[in-house]
């Protein structure tokens, strides 16, 4: 397990079952998914630990991370079997501006299996730990 | 792990160049930690999407550069923003959004970037050679630097650019590097009829087939005519960005690091090899539109931007004819082509003809169209992804020719033959 971005974060597992666009995917205001053509388009991310295999689409997603984080209505944390440049980006520079940065971790696919949507989890230093 | 600093780099993280180049180096080696990166390297160009309006966050990190005195170091292109600063009067939105989406991309003006406001900058005169090292960020833009130019730049993402642009480097990681840039998953068009792999509309839906298909890793596209032309592999990049993530193709015959598919694969074998088949194109033309109407709204064409050759191709195919009453016919393209154009005589009879030209945005990341609704028609994958989700219309996707047809008669009309045999 690796941090992408270092961070803090306690919620409940959306696991979506595609990656996702943050640009045109998610609206940065209520955190909600809009993109038509994602499976679990309508669910928010708001709060959510979201797990995605790897990143996807416009690199303006940076923004939209940022801006939920700085707005509170975007994922707590983000877990990933791949490392995305343009999802870390969102939170290094949110942690830059803001001092609130949300943790970004990188996990191997055994551990990336064992968590499903609605587990409660918490990202700390140690990891990620079921609660 | 820790990033191998050069003298330079850390005089930056040290405040001798400067407040913004400390914040700018910070945030480079940061990025450059979570790529893995050992070092940084020199970059010559970049190009800068975090100029696009999206909330109040990107404008407090430009003027959290701006207040440090942010200038950039090396030549720097702007994006896309919010607004068309040449038809002004098209923006049909928030007033209070486009007054701070002005804001923001004055910032990045008096940041000493380019005011070219377009997603297609490899269309500008000035443009990255073979084997350069660029920073450039916009997934197309990203994909076509790549995969036709031959330039080096990873898939970067707002913020990173003007960071890269202030201090003139990067993360020596992704696909900067040789071995990063080889081809991992084979796609074979070698069974697809030879007419349909001569038609401009065929491209955008190979992209949008490959980009779902390739998961993160890099496609090569085997079987394809030798020399596709800009405009084709821009529409594949651009859709293959958009429904995946993209950020380089090989195509066999005509992208520069791609004589053969060995080159391609530098050697090794292809973690998978798919067989494009007619069925499959189809089946990805399809998922495309999602209506389908008898008569449509509006047309929207120019995502990404339309080179002047596109124009040309639009202006022959309206031949003296103009758009229904009924439907809104918008052409998205950079200022600096539209200038071109103009002077080639081409926008003056297709204004004429009632089309609407926008430049420094496009129609599908800021209201410009005006309501429809009937399904709005488009030649762009990319639009024809974002565009449901972003604005709430229906979409048909089609050829450049069936958009026109259909635009001026205001009645859908789809050329179907040219999607099965001969």
């Amino acid at each position: 397990m690796i941090f992408l971005v270092e961070g803090k974060a306690n919620g409940k597992v959306l696991k979506l079952d595609e990656p996702l666009s943050f640009w045109g995917g998610v609206d940065p205001e209520t955190g909600k998914i809009t993109d038509l053509r994602h499976p679990q388009v309508g669910m928010s991310v708001k709060g959510k630990v979201l797990m995605m295999p790897f990143g996807r689409g416009s690199s303006s997603g940076s923004s939209v991370i940022a801006e939920g984080i700085r707005s509170g209505s975007g994922p707590a944390g983000i877990i990933m079997m791949e490392a995305d440049e343009i999802i870390a980006l969102g939170s290094i520079v949110a942690d830059e501006i803001y001092g609130k940065a949300m943790p970004i971790v990188v996990v191997e696919k055994s551990e990336y299996e064992t968590y499903s949507t609605g587990d409660l989890v918490v990202i700390s230093e140690d990891g990620i730990t079921l609660s | 792990m820790t990033v191998n600093l050069s003298e330079f780099d850390q005089s930056c993280l040290d405040g001798q160049e400067g407040p913004a180049a400390a914040s700018a180096m910070r945030v480079i080696v940061r990025l450059a930690e979570a790529m893995k990166a050992t070092e940084l390297l020199d970059v010559t160009s970049a190009h800068i999407d975090s100029c696009l309006y999206h909330g109040p966050a990107v404008l407090d990190f430009a003027k959290w550069l701006e207040d440090q005195e942010a200038k950039v170091k090396i030549p720097t292109t702007l994006n896309v923003s919010s607004l068309d600063l040449i038809h002004p009067d098209l923006y049909r939105g928030d007033e209070d959004w486009g007054i701070q989406a002005r804001l923001l991309m004055d910032c990045y003006e008096r940041m000493g970037c380019k005011p070219t406001w377009t997603c297609a900058p490899y269309q500008l005169e000035e443009r990255p050679k073979f084997g350069e090292q660029v920073a450039w960020a916009e997934s197309n833009a990203i994909v076509f630097a790549n995969s036709v130019l031959g330039a080096r730049t990873h898939r970067y993402g707002d913020f990173i650019d003007i960071c890269a642009a202030i201090c003139g480097r990067a993360p020596a990681a992704g696909l900067h590097l040789d071995e990063n840039r080889k081809g991992d998953i084979l796609f074979r068009v070698d069974g697809l009829n030879d007419s349909l792999l001569d038609r401009d509309v065929f491209y955008p839906v190979l992209g949008h087939l490959i980009g779902k298909n390739s998961g993160s890793g890099i496609p090569v596209i085997q079987g394809l005519p030798n020399g596709v032309s800009e405009d084709r592999l821009k529409a594949l990049g651009a859709a293959a960005a958009a429904s995946g993530s993209v950020g380089m193709f090989h195509a066999v015959g005509s992208t520069p690091e791609a004589s053969t598919t060995e080159e391609a694969f530098l050697g090794s074998d292809p973690t998978d090899v798919i067989d494009v088949t007619s069925e499959k194109i189809i089946a990805a033309r399809d998922e495309l539109s999602t209506a389908s109407d008898s008569r449509i709204g509006a047309v929207s064409l120019g995502t990404p931007h339309y080179s002047v050759q596109e124009i040309k191709k639009l202006f022959e195919l309206f031949n003296s004819e103009s758009v229904n009453p009924e439907v809104n016919f918008y052409v998205s393209t950079g200022r600096d082509v539209l200038t071109e154009a103009s002077l080639r005589g081409f926008i003056k009879p297709l204004e004429d003809a009632g089309v609407i030209f926008v430049t420094d945005t496009c129609t599908y990341i800021t209201p410009i169209m005006e309501a429809v609704t009937l399904p709005v028609m488009t030649d762009s994958a990319k639009w024809a992804y974002y565009a449901p989700g972003n604005l709430g219309v229906e979409v048909i996707f089609g050829a450049v020719e069936d958009c026109v047809a259909s635009g001026i008669s205001g009645d859908l009309s789809i050329d179907n033959k040219i999607w099965v045999d001969g």
